[in-house]
C-alpha cells in the first residue's frame, strides 16, 4: 500500500508553520492568503457589476422610450441633495482609502479615525436619501402605492419645481410612465442603499477591532478588501447620479 | 514618496510575488479633489442644452469619474496583470449584457414606443 | 498488475488490504463535525448526498409526466397540475441537481487534490454554499407542497407576472438562494485555481478536469447575478405591480426574458462543461493516452464560455425579438458549437490507437459522446432561426436537451461517480452490475428520448398534458423507455451504498490513472498530501506514472 510518499517530497517545509495567528491552515503563506483573499473580494465585485447591470439594461431601455417622462420625472428628485449626497460619497471614498493607507503604515489612530468618519459620512448619505425618499411619499410618487402623476399632467400644480423648469403639461399616456422611472428611481438606489447599509454595518464592527490594533499589525488585508467593496459601492452611485438626477436641468 | 514594502518572495510557480505598493495620501487627496471638480462639471453640464450630447457627456464624466476611483482608490494602476484583467472581464460582460440587448430593442422599437 | 488484458483495474491483494485507519471520513465523528466543517471533501459528500435527494423528486416527477402522456387525453390528473409537475420537474433538476452536480461533488472533491492543495481557498465560504443549496431546496419542496407552480422553468412573462395564482415567488426565492450557491462555488474554485497550485502545477499540466470547472466558473460568477436581480424584478413585478414588464404600463415583458436568459443559456455551459471535464479524465485513463490536442481541449472550455455569453436570444426567436437580432444571435450560435465539437474530435482522436477498456465509467462515457453529439447536432437546427420557429416549443426542443442534459451530462455526472468512487470512498462497487446499468440507462434513454424528436418534428407542442391521438404511438414508446431509464438509474444507488460495507478495498490507483489525486491513499487524508507534492511531469503522463511504479517498494505480508 503506498502513501503520499511516493510523490516527491514538498518543497523545503520550513519551519513547520511557525506563521501567524490569522493564517488559515490550508494557506502556505500569509502572502497567497492575502493574494487569494483579494481576489476573492474582485470576484464578488464582478457578480455585484452584473446584478446592477440588469437595472442599467432596464434604465436605458425605459429611458430612450419614455424620454419627456424621464426628464419630468428627474425634475422631482432635489439636485442640492443629490449633489450633496454625491460629495458625501465621494467624501466617504476619500477617507476609507486613508484608512487602508493608515492600515498599511500602521497607524492606529489614523486608522479609527478614518473608518469612524467613513462610517459618519455614509450615515449622512444615508440620513439624505431617507428626506428624499419621505419626499417622495409625501408626494404619491412611489410606484404601486397610490402612485400620482398630477404632477406631470399639470406641473403647474407644484410651484417649487414649476417655476425652476417650466415644464410642459403631459398628455396622461406619457405621464403614465413616469411611474416606471420612479420604479428604477427606487430600485436603482434602494438597492445601492441596502449596499451602503452592509457596508456601514461592517465598518461598525471593523471599528471595535481596529481600535483594538487587529489591522494595524501587518494584517490589512480585511481593510484593503472592505475598501474594494466601499469604493464599488461609490462607483455605482457615480452612475447612478447623472443618469436619475442629471438627465436635462434645463429649464424649458 | 511612495514606499514599497516588500514581502517575502514565494517558493515555486504557483504563488505570485506580493509586491504591495503603498499609495501617497497626496494622490488620495488629488484625486478626491478631481472628483469633486467633475461632479460639479457634470451638474453644470446638465443645465446647458446639448442635444444627443447631453447623455454623451453625463456618461463620460462618469467614466472618467469611475475610471479614477478604480486605478487610485481601488489600486488597480498597481495591481498585478490578474487584477486588471479582472476588472476588464467585468466590464466586458457588462457591456455584453447591455448592448447585444439594446441591439434587439434597438431594431425594432427605438424611440417612443 | 492487471490479471488479464480486458480491463486495468488494479486492486490489493483482498486478504491483507485495509482501509486507511486516518482518512478524512474517520478523522471526527458527529454530526456536527459534518454541519460545521470546512473539508472540501465532506462538503462533497454533503452535496453527494443532498443532489441525490432531489434527483429522486425530480424523477419521480419526470415519472408522473411519463405516465400521463401515455395517453391523449389530460386523464391522470388535471391539465394545471400537469403544468406544475413539469415546473417543478424542470426547477429541480436544473437549479438543484444539473447545475451543482459535477462541480459541488466533484469539483469540490477532487479540484484541490488535483492541484495539489489541502483544501479550497475559502472553505467556509464553500459550507455557506451548501447551506444556500439547501435553504433553496427546502423552499422549493414548499413551493411544491403548499399548491406548486406552473410557469415552467423559465417563468416567461407575462404569464408569470400577470396571469398565475401560484407560488411564482417562493420559487423564485428559492432559485435566488440557489444561485448564490452556485456564484460562491465558482468563485472559490477560480480562487483556489489561479492561487493554490502547487509548486510545478503550470496552467497546461493541470488536468483537463480543472480547466472545465475554470470556465464553468466564469459562467456561474458573471451570470447567475443577471438571474438574480430577473427574479427580484419579477417579485416586485408581482407584488407591487411597477410596470417594468407590463405593457399596460410601458413596460416590455421581452426585457425579463432577455435577462432571464442572458443567465440561462450560459446555465446549460455550466451544467455541460464539468461533465466535459470527466469526460477527459475517463477518457483518457481507460485508453492509457494523453488527452489529444490538450492545449485545444483547454482552450475550448474557456471558448464555449465566452461565446455562450453571445448567443441566449436564440431561446427567444418567437418571442418578439427583431429580424436583425435574429440574424446576430442566429450566426453566433453557429459559432458557439465549435468549440464543443472540437471537443468531441479531441476525445475521438485520444481513442484512436489507444489501449480501449470498457469499464463502468468508459461505458457511461461512450454514451456521452454519442448522446451528447446527437444532441449538439439537433441544437444546431433549433440554432438556424428558420428551422427553429418550426421546431421550437415542440418536443424535438425537449428532446434536444435532454439528449445533452441527460445523454450528456447525467452521463457524464455517472462516469464521474463510478471513476473517482473508490477514491472518495476507498471501495470499489461491483464491477458487473455497474456495467449492467450502464447499459440498460443507455438503452432506456434511446427509447425515452429518440421518439421525441421524432413527435416535435410531426408538431407534438411541449408542455401539454393533452394531444392528439395520432401521437400516442411514440409516446407510449417513450414511456416504456422511461421506466427501463429508471430502473438504470435506481441501480447505482443500490450497489453504491452496497459497496460502502462490501465493495472491495480499492487501494490507492485502481484505474492506474495518473493525476496527483491517484497518488495518494483512499479515502484521502483530511489534508489531502502529507507534503506538499511538487508537479514536475505533464498531465496525463502515463510514462512517469510507469517510472512511479518502478520505483514503488511492494509491502509486506
Amino acid at each position: 500500500m503506498s502513501d503520499s510518499t511516493a510523490i516527491a517530497p514538498g518543497a523545503p517545509e520550513a519551519a513547520h508553520h511557525d506563521h501567524p495567528p490569522y493564517q488559515r491552515h490550508h494557506f502556505e503563506t500569509v502572502e497567497q492568503q492575502a493574494d487569494a483573499t483579494n481576489f476573492a473580494m474582485w470576484l464578488f465585485l464582478l457578480t455585484e457589476i452584473m446584478f446592477f447591470g440588469g437595472l442599467f439594461t432596464a434604465y436605458l431601455i425605459y429611458r430612450n422610450w419614455y424620454y419627456p417622462a424621464f426628464v419630468e420625472a428627474s425634475h422631482q428628485l432635489n439636485i442640492f441633495w443629490g449633489t450633496a449626497n454625491t460629495a458625501v460619497l465621494i467624501s466617504s471614498s476619500f477617507t476609507m482609502a486613508m484608512g487602508v493607507w493608515c492600515a498599511e503604515t500602521r497607524r492606529r489612530s489614523g486608522l479609527v479615525l478614518c473608518l469612524v468618519l467613513t462610517f459618519l459620512l455614509g450615515l449622512v448619505f444615508l440620513g439624505i436619501k431617507s428626506i428624499e425618499y419621505s419626499e417622495k411619499i409625501e408626494k404619491h410618487h412611489v410606484p404601486g402605492f397610490h402612485y400620482s402623476v398630477s404632477a406631470f399632467i399639470d406641473p403647474q400644480s407644484d410651484p417649487e419645481i414649476y417655476k425652476e423648469y417650466h415644464d410642459k403639461p403631459m398628455p396622461l399616456d406619457m405621464a403614465r410612465h413616469t411611474e416606471l422611472y420612479f420604479f428604477l428611481y427606487f430600485a436603482m438606489t434602494g438597492m445601492h442603499a441596502l449596499h451602503m447599509i452592509i457596508g456601514i454595518a461592517i465598518l461598525g464592527f471593523m471599528i471595535f477591532k481596529a481600535r483594538a490594533g487587529a489591522y494595524t499589525a501587518g494584517h490589512v488585508t480585511f481593510v484593503e478588501n472592505f475598501g474594494l467593496y466601499w469604493h464599488f459601492v461609490d462607483i455605482v452611485w457615480i452612475f447612478l447620479f447623472p443618469l436619475l438626477y442629471l438627465i436635462s436641468r434645463h429649464a424649458n | 514618496m511612495s514606499e514599497h514594502i516588500e514581502h517575502g518572495t514565494q517558493h515555486g510557480a504557483g504563488h505570485t510575488e506580493h509586491e504591495h505598493h503603498v499609495t501617497p495620501p497626496i494622490v488620495y487627496l488629488v484625486i478626491f479633489g478631481c472628483l469633486l471638480v467633475l461632479t460639479g462639471a457634470t451638474v453644470g453640464a446638465s443645465y446647458i442644452e446639448m442635444g444627443v450630447f447631453n447623455p454623451i457627456v453625463a456618461i463620460l464624466i462618469g467614466v472618467v469619474k469611475a475610471t479614477l476611483v478604480i486605478l487610485f482608490f481601488m489600486g488597480v494602476k498597481y495591481s498585478t496583470r490578474l487584477t486588471k484583467l479582472t476588472v476588464g472581464a467585468g466590464l466586458f460582460t457588462f457591456l455584453v449584457l447591455i448592448g447585444m440587448t439594446l441591439s434587439d430593442y434597438i431594431s425594432r422599437a427605438w424611440g417612443r414606443w | 498488475m492487471s490479471t488479464n488484458s480486458n480491463t486495468i483495474i488494479s486492486l490489493p491483494d483482498q486478504k491483507t488490504a485495509r482501509i486507511p485507519k486516518m482518512n478524512y471520513l474517520s478523522k471526527e465523528n458527529g454530526l456536527l463535525s459534518w454541519l460545521l466543517t470546512g473539508d472540501h471533501k465532506r462538503i462533497a459528500i454533503l452535496y453527494l448526498i443532498s443532489i441525490t435527494f432531489f434527483f429522486f423528486i425530480g424523477g419521480a416527477l419526470a415519472g408522473l409526466i411519463r405516465l400521463e402522456l401515455l395517453t391523449p387525453q389530460s386523464d391522470l390528473m388535471a391539465t394545471d397540475t400537469y403544468n406544475k409537475v413539469f415546473t417543478m420537474h424542470g426547477v429541480i433538476m436544473i437549479f438543484l441537481f444539473l447545475v451543482p452536480s459535477v462541480p459541488a461533488t466533484l469539483g469540490n472533491f477532487f479540484i484541490p487534490m488535483m492541484l495539489g492543495a489541502k483544501d479550497l481557498a475559502l472553505p467556509k465560504i464553500n459550507l455557506l454554499s451548501w447551506y444556500l443549496y439547501l435553504a433553496g431546496g427546502i423552499l422549493v419542496i414548499t413551493t411544491m407542497v403548499t399548491g406548486g407552480v406552473d410557469t415552467g422553468w423559465t417563468f416567461t412573462t407575462p404569464l408569470s407576472t400577470h396571469y398565475v395564482n401560484t407560488n411564482v415567488l417562493t420559487t423564485g426565492l428559492a432559485v435566488f438562494i440557489a444561485g448564490f450557491s452556485s456564484i460562491f462555488t465558482g468563485l472559490n474554485f477560480i480562487v483556489t485555481i489561479h492561487k493554490m497550485r502547487c509548486p510545478g502545477m503550470t496552467w497546461f499540466r493541470m488536468p483537463l478536469f480543472v480547466w472545465a470547472h475554470y470556465a464553468a466558473s466564469i459562467l456561474m460568477v458573471l451570470g447567475t447575478p443577471v438571474l438574480a436581480i430577473a427574479v427580484v424584478l419579477l417579485a416586485l413585478e408581482r407584488t407591487v405591480g411597477i410596470g417594468i414588464f407590463d405593457p399596460t404600463k410601458g413596460g416590455d415583458p421581452l426585457l425579463f426574458q432577455h435577462l432571464f436568459w442572458f443567465y440561462s443559456h450560459p446555465a446549460v455551459y455550466i451544467m455541460i462543461l464539468p461533465g466535459m471535464g470527466v469526460i477527459s479524465e475517463t477518457i483518457s485513463t481507460f485508453s492509457r493516452k494523453r488527452i489529444f490536442g490538450y492545449t485545444a481541449v483547454a482552450f475550448s472550455s474557456v471558448a464555449i464560455a465566452v461565446f455562450g455569453f453571445f448567443v441566449w436570444a436564440h431561446h427567444m426567436f418567437i418571442m418578439g425579438i427583431s429580424n436583425y437580432a435574429m440574424l446576430v444571435f442566429s450566426l453566433l450560435t453557429m459559432l458557439v458549437a465549435v468549440p464543443s465539437a472540437i471537443k468531441i474530435f479531441n476525445w475521438t482522436f485520444t481513442l484512436y490507437k489507444g489501449s480501449i477498456t470498457f469499464e463502468t465509467p468508459m461505458l457511461y462515457s461512450f454514451g456521452f459522446m454519442g448522446l451528447f453529439t446527437i444532441g449538439g447536432l439537433t441544437g444546431v437546427f433549433l440554432g438556424s432561426s428558420g428551422t427553429d420557429i418550426h421546431l421550437t416549443e415542440t418536443y424535438f426542443i425537449v428532446a434536444h436537451f435532454h439528449f445533452v442534459m441527460v445523454g450528456g451530462m447525467l452521463m457524464a455526472f455517472l462516469a464521474g461517480i463510478h471513476f473517482w468512487w473508490p477514491k472518495m470512498t476507498g471501495r470499489m462497487y461491483p464491477e458487473k452490475i455497474s456495467q449492467l446499468a450502464a447499459v440498460v440507462t443507455f438503452i432506456g434513454f434511446n427509447f425515452t428520448f429518440f421518439p421525441q424528436f421524432i413527435l416535435g418534428m410531426l408538431g407534438m407542442p411541449r408542455r401539454y398534458a393533452a394531444y392528439p391521438p395520432e401521437f400516442q404511438v411514440l409516446n407510449v414508446f417513450s414511456t416504456a423507455g422511461a421506466t427501463i431509464l429508471g430502473v438504470g438509474y435506481l441501480l447505482p444507488i443500490l450497489y453504491l451504498t452496497w459497496s460502502l460495507k462490501y465493495g472491495e478495498i480499492a487501494g490507492d490507483n485502481p484505474w492506474q490513472a495518473t493525476g496527483l489525486e491517484w497518488q495518494t491513499q483512499s479515502p484521502p487524508l483530511t489534508e489531502n498530501f502529507l507534503v506538499t507534492p511538487i508537479m514536475d511531469h505533464e498531465a496525463y503522463d502515463y510514462e512517469w506514472l510507469d517510472e512511479q511504479k518502478a520505483k514503488e517498494v511492494a509491502s509486506v505480508g
